[in-house]
């Protein structure tokens, strides 16, 4: 059984929880789709059990985790979601900093 | 993936001649388009209107960091109702350039997205969602004319 869905928190959440190189590296690790519990997340790092239960909660926090309860432990995994509208966020920044550029370029070429 | 925005260009125009389109006050209106009330100065901040077409009347305040001729230029931008920089959620803009054999690289790079409240942050991207859409047609015919 799953729990439900957190709510999407927005860039912000996702820019913070990314910060970090644990919390990145463990989303790496499930960004190929597979969910994992927390005792093979933690196998083959120096991480305790208990840093990486408390990284993975932040990465669920942000919503770029989902924790899947399957029998008696907790399986995670990647949720794309929050990723794609961080990236559009950027990309509507980065548009205005192209288009602001380009008169630049008119402006000192000219 | 990064908080970060970083875009570069190449510029065929001397350093001198990209550093003054950056920091004077009314140069910097012309390609930003925002009409600015006074010059960049260190440690003060700067007030003014958006003047880019559809976002007329949206206002401006930045706080000047650093001025270094001619190689760095950077201001935070507030993104708060409450301009005040030591209160307001803000992002840094820093402006470096170099020369090169045939003008200037510019490179800026806005950074500090993660300190933005969630209700702040279309007000961050100064327009709405069509707006930037508008936008980015804008400079794919401008680039692709």
């Amino acid at each position: 059984m799953s729990k439900p869905e957190p709510a999407d928190p927005g860039p912000v959440e996702v820019f913070a929880a990314l910060g970090d190189p644990t919390r990145l590296s463990l989303l790496t690790k499930l960004s190929d789709g597979q969910t994992r519990s927390i005792a093979t997340l933690s196998a083959d790092t120096k991480l305790t059990r208990q840093a990486v239960t408390k990284h993975l909660h932040v990465l669920e926090r942000a919503g770029l985790v989902k924790s899947i309860r399957v029998g008696r432990e907790s399986q995670f995994g990647y949720r794309p979601e929050p990723i794609t509208a961080a990236r559009s966020y950027l990309d509507r920044v980065s548009a205005q900093w192209d288009d602001a550029l380009a008169r630049l370029k008119a402006l000192v070429e000219r | 993936m990064t908080d970060r925005i970083k875009k570069s260009i190449e510029l065929n125009a001397p350093i001198e001649k990209v550093w003054h389109a950056l920091t004077n006050h009314t140069a910097f209106g012309e390609w930003f388009r925002v009409r600015l009330d006074g010059p960049f100065v260190v440690g003060e901040k700067t007030t003014g209107e958006m003047t880019y077409p559809g976002h007329e009347g949206t206002k401006w305040t930045s706080m000047t960091e650093r001025m270094e001729a001619p190689t760095l230029f950077s201001f935070r931008w507030p993104h708060g109702e409450d301009t005040d920089l030591s209160t307001s959620p803000s992002t840094l803009v820093e402006f470096r350039l170099e020369p090169t054999a045939n003008g200037t690289r510019l490179t800026i790079i806005e950074s500090g997205f993660e300190t933005l409240p969630e209700d702040r942050r279309m007000e961050a991207l100064r327009g709405n969602e069509g707006g930037w859409e508008i936008q980015a047609g804008n400079i794919k015919a401008y680039v692709e004319a």
